[in-house]
């Protein structure tokens, strides 16, 4: 299947218009309303807010995991209430996602056919065929020697980083994060900041162009030299902030609490 | 289907007749759920049949390997078991007032009809689907169904469907061998008590009583059980939001269910039997 179509230019990549997410755990609730919301090419989003104020569902949604509640859902520029199944699959196989938790790799398979499980299904590739692009992964997440490990033998942090390799490995334009720095100590974290840079950056070893990052996360801090847009959910609201500046000047009691220190 | 739901969970006095309503409704909505999963099942293993080929091709292997291959020593142990129990005993029974000549009649109606299919399908469903419900259940509670959504690979196709052919087949399979070794190891047992009857009379009236529709009937019967077996293992497994602590009441339904399901069609089938 051709993943690799290019999106016009100035189109946004993904784009919520007066919507309301459902949540994930609870599909008749609605957790998130009024979202205007748009991910252009080269965005560097970093959603903030409290643990069950609905990051998972909005991210869900914006990926196309679920139809919003009401309202208008894009995906490089079409909405996809009216979109088949072929051309829906099609985009959304340029959206990455990685999952918090450890990224709910499959237990039953290894570290390296995780990875190369989209490959061998959306390319029909066999598990050899997909070896090359699977090591390149492994090489890059730093986990080569853990490539026939099954995850649950392995700790968080080496979960985390196959769950981004997984993600990466169908070459998606937008990668969503759904709080990857959760539980995991300082050196990783530092990890994972360099990484999502140099894939905003475009990656030289995974040669590709750059890639637009959304983060959700329930800690601002970490974030405030990387993202570049940032926004936050309250009470069932989203609210855009801006850059960087306008976080740190933002004087709502909420976004102080999501930026501790 | 929202608004039985509702209808299930609102809290209404505790009467007898509230109580059959309620248990009715219930049924209703898991046969519901059940007939629209099944049917789902077999649309996507029309339309995705070209999809992923050589992925797909060992995991459907591996599947018929595991719920057929890895089963055969207890199939072999049942089949010695039914055939020393049941056709061991009327065997000699039929010999003691004379009338031998209806053993291979009474053998093709018990074993290749009824207590072969039977007897593998309750087989299958304890050592694998349980397994089944199990296996997918956690999975579903661990949230890798979402995963698999997000990598846009289609749970049905890559979850269910292998399971379907996997237990459809190897009912199939395991049947056949479990009617062999009942029937075999059934002679043995009338041999070792000197019932007086020549293995050729005992094969050449197993194969008078055969008839073609009884091949046919019998593959359609242990493919439908295995089929069934799975949708439903399946379905219970994955069909709904599971917790982790919700996957033993999902095995228990899963099995029970599916007990209930093939028995039924077993009914139907001996109608069909009596009017052939």
């Amino acid at each position: 299947m051709e993943t690799n179509s290019p999106t016009p230019p100035n189109t946004p990549l993904l784009e919520l218009i007066d919507a309301a997410a459902f949540g994930v755990d609870a599909p008749q609730v609605v957790t998130v309303e009024g979202i205007n919301w748009r991910v252009m090419a080269g965005d560097f989003w970093v959603v903030a807010g409290l643990p069950g104020s609905g990051k998972s569902d909005l991210l869900a949604t914006a990926a196309g995991l679920q139809r919003p509640e009401r309202g208008q859902h894009r995906m490089f520029g079409a909405e996809t209430a009216e979109l088949d199944e072929v051309e829906l699959l099609r985009r959304r196989l340029k959206v990455g996602m990685v999952f918090e938790h450890g990224g709910r790799l499959f237990s039953h398979l290894t570290l390296a056919q995780n990875i190369a499980l989209p490959l061998c299904y959306h390319q029909n590739r066999t598990e050899e065929g997909a070896g090359e692009l699977v090591a390149t992964m492994l090489g890059l997440i730093g986990l080569a020697a853990a490539a026939d490990t099954l995850p649950g033998r392995l700790n968080r942090n080496a979960r985390q980083r196959a769950a981004l390799a997984r993600a990466l490995v169908l070459r998606p334009e937008i990668l969503l994060l759904d709080n990857p720095l959760r539980g995991l100590d300082p050196r990783e974290c530092r990890w994972w900041l360099d990484m999502l840079d140099r894939l905003a950056a475009g990656h030289p070893q995974l040669g590709g162009p750059p890639v637009t990052l959304v983060v959700a996360t329930d800690n601002l801090r970490p974030w405030l030299d990387h993202g570049r847009q940032f926004g936050f959910l309250n009470q069932r609201g989203w609210t855009p902030l801006g850059d960087r500046a306008q976080v740190i000047g933002c004087e709502d009691p909420l976004v102080r609490d999501l930026l501790p220190g | 289907m929202r608004g039985l739901e509702t209808f299930l969970e609102t809290p209404m006095p505790r009467t007898y007749l509230n109580f059959v309503g309620r248990l009715l409704l219930t049924l209703l909505e898991t046969v519901q759920g059940l007939g629209a999963f099944a049917l789902i099942t077999l649309g996507v293993v029309f339309t995705h049949s070209q999809v992923a080929p050589r992925l797909m091709r060992p995991i459907i292997r591996a599947q018929i390997f595991r719920a057929g291959v890895r089963l055969l020593p207890v199939v072999g142990f049942m089949g010695v078991a039914l055939g020393l129990v049941i056709i061991g005993q009327t065997v000699s029974l039929l010999t003691s007032v004379g009338a031998q000549n209806y053993t291979g009649m009474v053998m093709v109606t018990v074993v290749v009809r009824e207590l072969g299919p039977i007897a593998a399908a309750l087989l299958v469903l304890t050592r694998v689907g349980a397994a089944i419900v199990i296996e997918l259940g956690t999975a579903r509670a661990q949230g890798e169904v979402e995963a698999l959504e997000a990598l846009g690979i289609d749970p049905i196709h890559y979850l269910v469907v292998p399971r379907v052919f996997g237990l459809a087949v190897a009912s199939f399979a395991l049947t056949m061998y479990l009617i062999i070794v009942a029937i075999l190891s059934g002679y043995v047992f009338a041999f070792v008590q000197d019932v007086p009857l020549k293995p050729g009379d005992y094969f050449s009236q197993l194969a008078q009583a055969l008839r073609w529709q009884d091949f046919a009937l019998l593959a359609v019967k242990t493919v439908s059980f295995g089929s069934i077996i799975a949708v439903v293992c399946c379905y219970q497994g994955l069909a709904q939001r599971l917790r982790i602590e919700d996957v033993a009441a999902a095995t228990i339904r899963a099995v029970m269910h599916s007990l209930v399901v093939c028995v039924l069609l077993d009914a139907v089938f001996i109608v069909i039997y009596i009017v052939m």
